[in-house]
């Protein structure tokens, strides 16, 4: 396998991994958070389309951020488990503090948490740390970025 | 109505009117308190269940914070319910929902997945309004804080589940409970939502113009499926509530049909027949399928006959009792032990024990709503044809074994020849739709059906009639009667005017019939259970439709009359009466009790001659396919009246 290959087959197992996590502590009841779902209904207001145009999208993201990684562990030269973890873990709170307030400030369907629903913007608000979505929300958020970073830094170490 | 505004005590059962989304429904009290609720689905743990214990099951009302008096009604055509409290200082109107085709057709918007709307409008002076809002997850068992986001709303989450209570009366959180209060003055209007989601963020639907707007719509949904029903015969007006009704009670996402939107509660008060009837059972399949396209709900018919299909698939055509709305498993029989139950009326139970009995007469229903769906729409694709064919094999592996037959009893299996007469009408309706080319049977196969056939008939000959007592009985070789002989003649197995079902038909009335009114069994019967209940909605129907089928028709006609008196305000039907305080008993509404309604009042309108007998399918519907060997002419006991 080349290491393009390689790279490429990471990046997919992380963010499928990334992805069963984040959807399995929503049918556990962990969390309302779906990032595949915030992000689909920034293109469409049909719950169907949401959910497939987010997941499709989720799916690139999560792929294009394995580059970021990959950079990362370029320049610092190094990698393995602990190193990807401990930048999924940064990645995790970047996305709880930062990543979702501004997808919650720019979201054209998102619900402003100071003037409330209008019959085009109704979609709840993450709200700090998406604490909104249940109190285990920043938990598993986390988890799933430290797995993801996880496992790009262990395949980082073999594909290179 | 009544004037009680602390709603402490439980209202009776016929008290409530019904909303839904055919997804889900809700029970509204005259006290404007929806008292029963399960989302996101009808078989889930309740929001609400004040029905089931008035400390532990959570309401959400509004009302006057006076005392007043109330009259409600549905909004013509439609399943909006409509209160009107009347108090000293003025009325107020309170209109409820859940919202139906939410958004349809609107870009940009983004619905909950179940929305109750309540809107609340002084017509008259000035009244003072109050809110209380007592959501409980799980009947009950869970109860979470409240959580106050305002300007969006009030949230409650619970292992995946949100709530969110919005209001224009201002609402905020006192001891756990929303409460809200304004003082309304004449045309003045508020609106009050209970948004439901699950496992994903929750929508939050705006309220003033946008409310007013989902409430038009709903209104405008309901009107025009109900312009749809092409019934134009007599007692119209029962006939369209029952098909709302069925309607609120089918599954969208499906095509199944619940038996009853609620669980538990008693057919006997302070007794321990409380059921889950938040299943759907085979059990009249073939009348529910005849109303739904008789009445002009060509769809909805055929999503029922999809799901019928599908179910029989899911079993490898060895038949359940009953299913979920998926067509699963509902799960074993439970107590809800921290539940006091409706009046007392103990243990409050979720899932279905019948699931595991065998009931032999489903097989007959099954092929009898398949004949009754070819002779409208045609034949019968090549995968359903040999699903049918496998199941009149398995009939002929079961017929001859004891099963605990319609009435679902707790005690060892009989051989009832009402179910013994529906095996044998399921292979006389495979032989006839393969004769018609409707299905596909091999010869080897037909011969054994048809063999068989004949052997069952012997049987019911032999053993399911007496002479002693002059009419069949309800097992072999026994004495008594039960109200699903009625259905032997309206099945058509045996011609209703044969004098042995008439005679039959006449010692039903003698022994189970009391103010038309009819018990579906001799209360001396042992079904493994105490003795006490009422009497059944739907037999008291079925008596009204054999009277109609063999020309009684002034007969029909006054018992139908009667029965449509022990309906509540609003025009629904429990499972049970009481036949002395006419009270409803049972889970409540119940969607047989409706399709009964619907096929009564088709068989009147039929014997009146005001609407043909059904044809489809090419050729005329057979509904006296055979005759047992009478003594005497049929057509002699048939009575012709004047129209």
């Amino acid at each position: 396998m080349t290491p393009l290959l390689g790279s490429l087959a990471a990046a997919l197992l992380a963010a499928t991994v990334f992805t069963l996590v984040m959807s399995a502590s929503q049918g556990f009841g962990w969390t309302r958070i779906s990032l595949p779902y915030m992000i689909g209904t920034v293109f469409s207001g049909r719950r169907s389309w949401a959910t497939a145009i987010g997941f499709a999208l989720h799916f690139a993201i999560g792929i294009a951020f394995a580059v970021l990684y990959a950079l990362v562990f370029e320049a610092w030269h190094r990698s393995g488990i602990e190193v990807g973890a401990g930048l999924g873990l940064l990645h995790g709170l970047f996305v709880l503090m930062v990543g979702l307030e501004v997808l919650a400030a720019f979201h054209p369907r998102m619900a402003s948490r100071h003037h409330g629903p209008t019959p085009t913007r109704q979609l709840e608000p993450p709200g700090f740390l998406a604490l909104n979505y249940g109190w285990r929300t920043p938990l598993v958020t986390l988890v799933a970025h430290v797995v993801y970073g996880a496992i790009l830094g262990a395949s980082y170490v073999v594909v290179s | 109505m009544g004037t009680d505004s602390a709603g402490d005590a439980f209202p009776p059962i016929g008290d409530y009117g019904l909303i839904g989304d055919c997804g889900s429904a809700a029970l509204v009290s005259s006290d404007g308190a929806i008292e029963w609720l399960c989302c996101p689905r009808f078989d889930s743990p309740s929001l609400f269940a004040a029905i089931l214990d008035r400390e532990r099951g959570g309401r959400f009302r509004i009302a006057p914070a006076a005392p007043y008096h109330s009259a409600r009604r549905y909004v013509d055509g439609s399943a909006v319910l409509e209160t009107q409290f009347r108090t000293a200082s003025g009325v107020l109107r309170l209109r409820d929902c859940m919202v139906a085709a939410p958004g349809a057709g609107e870009v940009g918007a983004l619905w909950p997945e179940h929305q109750l709307l309540r809107e609340v409008r002084c017509l008259e002076g000035r009244v003072d309004v109050e809110v209380s809002c007592d959501p409980r997850f799980d009947y009950g068992r869970r109860r979470v804080r409240a959580e106050d986001r305002n300007p969006l709303g009030i949230f409650l989450q619970d292992r995946g589940d949100v709530i969110v209570v919005r209001g224009e009366i201002p609402l905020d959180v006192q001891g756990g409970c929303i409460r809200g209060r304004a003082t309304l003055q004449q045309g003045d209007r508020r609106f009050v939502l209970l948004a439901y989601d699950h496992g994903e963020p929750a929508s939050i639907p705006p309220l003033g113009d946008n409310a007013a707007h989902v409430l038009q719509e709903t209104l405008d949904y309901w009107r025009g499926w109900s312009g749809r029903c092409d019934y134009e015969g007599p007692y119209r007006e029962q006939v369209v509530r029952s098909a709302i009704t069925l309607k609120l009670m089918a599954f969208s996402a499906s095509g199944a049909v619940v038996a009853a939107p609620t669980t538990s509660l008693p057919e006997r008060i302070g007794g321990i027949r409380n059921w889950d009837y938040r299943y759907c059972w085979l059990r009249d399949a073939c009348f529910t399928l005849r109303a739904l396209f008789e009445l002009g709900y060509v769809a909805e018919g055929s999503a029922f006959f999809s799901w019928l299909l599908y179910v029989t698939f899911h079993t490898h055509a060895e038949l359940r009792v009953l299913y979920n709305v998926f067509g699963g498993s509902p799960g074993s029989e439970r107590t809800l032990d921290h539940l006091r139950g409706y009046r007392g009326s103990q243990p409050v139970r979720t899932g279905n024990a019948a699931e595991k009995q065998l009931q032999l007469d489903l097989y007959g229903e099954l092929v009898a709503a398949a004949y009754e769906y070819v002779c409208r729409e045609g034949a019968l694709g090549a995968w359903s044809g040999r699903l049918l064919a496998r199941v009149g094999d398995s009939v002929c592996a079961l017929w001859k074994q004891p099963d605990q037959g319609i009435w679902e009893i707790r005690t060892p299996g009989r051989r009832h020849v009402y179910s013994v007469a529906m095996c044998g009408l399921a292979l006389e309706r495979l032989i006839e739709m393969a004769r018609a080319g409707d299905l596909r049977l091999s010869k080897r196969r037909k011969e054994r059906f048809a063999r068989i056939s004949d052997e069952i008939r012997a049987a019911i000959d032999r053993h399911g009639w007496s002479d002693r007592r002059g009419s069949f009985t309800n097992t072999f070789d026994g004495e008594d009667v039960d109200a699903s002989l009625l259905l032997i003649g309206l099945y058509g197995y045996i011609d209703p005017c044969d004098p042995r079902m008439i005679a039959t038909f006449e010692r039903v009335r003698a022994e189970l019939g009391s103010q038309g009114l009819l018990q579906r069994y001799a209360h001396h019967t042992d079904d493994g259970l105490p003795a006490g209940e009422g009497a059944f909605g739907i037999c008291s129907f079925w008596a009204v439709e054999y009277l109609a089928r063999i020309g009684r028709l002034r007969e029909a006609e006054a018992d139908f009359e009667t029965l449509c008196g022990y309906a509540n305000d609003v025009g629904l039907f429990g499972e049970e009466i009481d036949p002395e305080s006419g009270a409803v008993l049972g889970n409540f509404p119940q969607a047989f009790t409706h399709v009964g309604l619907v096929s009564a009042a088709l068989a009147i309108a039929e014997a009146r001659g005001s609407r043909p007998t059904a044809q489809l399918g090419g050729r005329e519907r057979v509904t006296h396919p055979r005759r047992m060997p009478g003594k005497q002419a049929a057509e002699d006991l048939c009575v012709e009246e004047p129209r």
